[in-house]
């Protein structure tokens, strides 16, 4: 057939310059992974899926009006983690508040054993569309909660929900959870 | 008869004896020769496919009758872990890389990989991997026993200490897969002989070469989440855990981002493989070219936006819920499209049912079964029933068994005359073939009723009312399994013996493949053939 017999590839380089590229590519790859974490945040951040509720929130930083027309009820939950021993229960089941308004509720916590222990509450919201809504100026969840052996304590709660909340949720569900973390924090526990 | 001279009318198939392949262990440690590599990969895929069904009767040995009879649940829960891994890692995808490295450049007119010495590395260093992985059984603390899909916490928290030989073997693994892929898409692309445009090469060609680029978009998600695991594990980090601002959920969307893409790179080099071996037994061409083409790229496009299918109990927002239902239920629309265009190929063909064919066909019939499973599953609030049943471990099972491994076998038989210059025993194949076929109908068939009646996954013992399709199911386990044992007595024997072949070997075939002699010689296409007109 043809006299000249050559490769589609003109050189050997042609095969380094894919290779690099197809290189890079899988390590992008890989970071792509691990870029996958903070992604997954900002992602529930905005549009508030899995519940959560954010960080610590100024309440005198924003004009809030004390809507007195509308009642929402709050319902409170709290469970222990797998291995976490802990007696803990929110004082009060619910409470009925309007939005904007501030209110303060506890979680009684109680340490059992004959240890220290370090616990970390975890919140979240249900329904998930709520989450957006309901804002914490203090929380015992913002820091671990160190208690001796035997100790108690009432945690506070402050938060309000925000007055723009959706007509339609009369009702929600903020659950915690508490995880025993005393090997992540040892100098707390030794104190 | 082709015009494979070169210039000067050199026969280019003639083996030069002064530098054939070496002789002894060195040959095979040191080889950088595509054939010599994809016939280590094949057996070692075949010893893992053995390994991983070991571990498979023993799962049926134990669930043959309710009760607790043979092992106990933590080394059960081991053997269901190991089965996954090494039927996943170690026997589907090592033999699908086989087979490309052997035939890839023989259907491209090329004289090797692009990047032989970085292949040797790519299969060397899987055997060391696996023996790391097997190794555990051995160790006190026991083989993984979390599951193929390893999830947190189970996997971090809660794992055996073996958790971090399992994670470093999946680095292994992955780095192989990587560097296979690189080499696969290299010579795909720059080593073509000329004439032998995207649009005329061979559909197996096509569909690795979608392939390797699939495996090199997530075997690096998952060797990030396996060092997340790592990480997890040793040091101190809480990805996901809870109680340190974590989320295990989040493992189950960058472990599926990377397992859905995965499940394809198992089914697509079939896809390819298929669609060679039926218009060569039905002598007519493949039907849809084209159309072949666009569908798998859409398959492999389509597979990157449906992962949370494996997640629809996990607490996702209807919003999630609807948008993973629909992009996973079209994906049957290209997949239709291929099924179809191999029933067309077979229309008004002239057809012989070589023991090739016959696992073709039978693929054609039980992977699209298999489909419609996936369907079934597809749609999300059905498969808050089906979730974690045995009706998602019969449909995968139909689309990987009857699916994968049965192309894997049909490609075997129909490259072994190729490979080793001898016909197989058709009498012992066709043997192979129906009892292959009627084990894994009756292994796999009841599960689908065992699922739809309630009873769960990764089970060790089960509610009496489950008895009988158990009983079945584990009847059909072992004639399927030790079937496979003929298998290996018919490659063994063609290796050695068998009426000779010619370089067509089949009737109806087309391709470069089969203008060279039988068996191929050690270096085919030092010098590029030319490319027909008007191929495909």
């Amino acid at each position: 057939m043809s006299e000249q017999v050559k490769q589609e590839s003109q050189t050997p380089q042609n095969n380094s310059r894919l290779v690099l590229k197809l290189l890079l590519g899988a390590v992008g790859m890989f970071g792509f992974g691990f870029a996958l974490v903070p992604l997954y945040d900002v992602f529930c951040d905005i549009t508030g899926l899995n519940g959560k509720t954010g960080g610590r929130y100024s309440y005198e930083a924003v004009e809030v009006e004390v809507d007195e027309e509308r009642l929402v009820t709050v319902q409170f939950r709290a469970m222990n983690n797998a291995n976490m021993s802990w007696q803990f229960e929110p004082v009060e089941s619910q409470v009925q508040v309007h939005p904007g308004e501030l209110t303060e509720v506890m979680f009684y916590a109680r340490n059992p054993s004959s240890s220290t222990i370090v616990g970390q509450a975890v919140p979240s919201v249900s329904p998930f569309r709520a989450a957006d809504y309901l804002h914490k100026t203090e929380c015992f969840c913002f820091s671990q909660q160190t208690l001796m052996a035997g100790e108690d304590i009432n945690m506070p709660l402050l938060f309000f929900i925000d007055q723009d909340i959706p007509e339609d949720v009369t009702k929600l569900t903020l659950s915690y959870t508490l995880f025993d973390v005393t090997a992540n924090f040892q100098q707390a526990a030794s104190l | 008869m082709n015009n494979l001279g070169t210039a000067d009318g050199h026969d280019m198939h003639h083996d030069d004896s002064h530098h054939g392949p070496s002789k002894g262990i060195s040959r095979w440690l040191y080889t950088t020769n595509h054939k010599d590599i994809g016939s280590l990969y094949l057996w070692f895929s075949l010893a893992m496919f053995l390994l991983g069904g070991t571990f498979a009767l023993v799962i049926r040995l134990e669930l043959f009758q309710p009760g607790l009879q043979f092992v106990e649940p933590n080394f059960f829960n081991q053997m269901t872990t190991m089965h996954g891994l090494v039927m996943v890692f170690g026997a589907v995808m090592p033999a699908f890389v086989g087979l490309a490295n052997w035939m890839i450049p023989m259907m491209i007119g090329a004289p090797d990989m692009a990047l032989p010495r970085m292949n040797n590395w790519s299969f060397w260093i899987l055997p060391f991997a696996f023996t790391m992985l097997a190794s555990t059984l051995l160790m006190e603390a026991g083989a993984p026993n979390f599951g193929w899909t390893f999830y947190a916490p189970l996997s971090t928290t809660y794992a055996p200490e073996t958790v971090t030989f399992f994670i470093f073997a999946i680095h292994m693994m992955g780095a192989s897969s990587i560097m296979g892929s690189i080499n696969i898409i290299a010579t795909i692309q720059n080593l073509r002989a000329p004439g032998m445009t995207y649009m005329k090469m061979p559909l197996f060609v096509w569909t690795w070469l979608i392939t390797a680029y699939l495996l090199l978009a997530v075997m690096p998600v998952l060797a990030g989440v396996v060092t997340m695991m790592l990480f997890d594990i040793h040091f101190g980090t809480s990805f996901f855990n809870a109680s340190g601002g974590g989320d295990p959920v989040l493992f189950q969307h960058v472990f599926w981002f990377f397992g859905h893409p995965e499940v394809y790179i198992m089914i697509l080099p079939a896809f390819g493989i298929v669609s060679e071996i039926i218009p060569t037994f039905s002598r007519k061409r493949l039907f849809g070219y084209d159309s072949m083409v666009y569908a798998t790229s859409s398959i492999a496009f389509l597979s990157f936006i449906v992962w949370a299918h494996h997640m629809f109990t996990v607490g996702m927002p209807l919003a999630g819920e609807l948008f993973f239902m629909y992009s996973t239920m079209i994906i049957a629309v290209p997949t239709g499209v291929k099924v179809f265009n191999w029933i067309s190929t077979m229309f008004k063909g002239s057809i012989s049912f070589e023991v090739p064919m016959l696992f073709a066909i039978s693929f054609v019939v039980l992977f699209t079964f298999g489909g419609f499973t996936g369907l079934m599953l597809a749609i999300a609030p059905a498969d808050f029933q089906y979730h974690d049943t045995y009706f998602v471990v019969a449909h995968f099972h139909y689309v990987l068994v009857p699916g994968a491994v049965f192309s894997i076998m049909a490609a075997v038989y129909y490259w072994l005359p190729k490979w080793t210059g001898n016909m197989y025993d058709e009498t012992l194949g066709k043997l192979h073939f129906w009892l292959s076929f009627v084990g894994i109908n009756i292994l796999f068939f009841p599960q689908h009723f065992l699922g739809l009646a309630g009873m769960p996954r990764r089970i060790p013992d089960y509610a009496l009312q489950f008895a009988d399709f158990n009983m079945v199911s584990s009847i059909g386990a072992f004639l399927f399994g030790f079937s496979q044992l003929l298998f290996v007595f018919v490659v063994i024997k063609c290796v050695r013996v068998g009426k000779k072949a010619t370089d067509e070997v089949w009737d109806g075939s087309h391709g470069l493949e089969w203008t060279v002699p039988s068996p191929a010689p050690y270096h085919t296409f030092t010098t590029p053939p030319s490319i027909p007109e008007g191929s495909h």
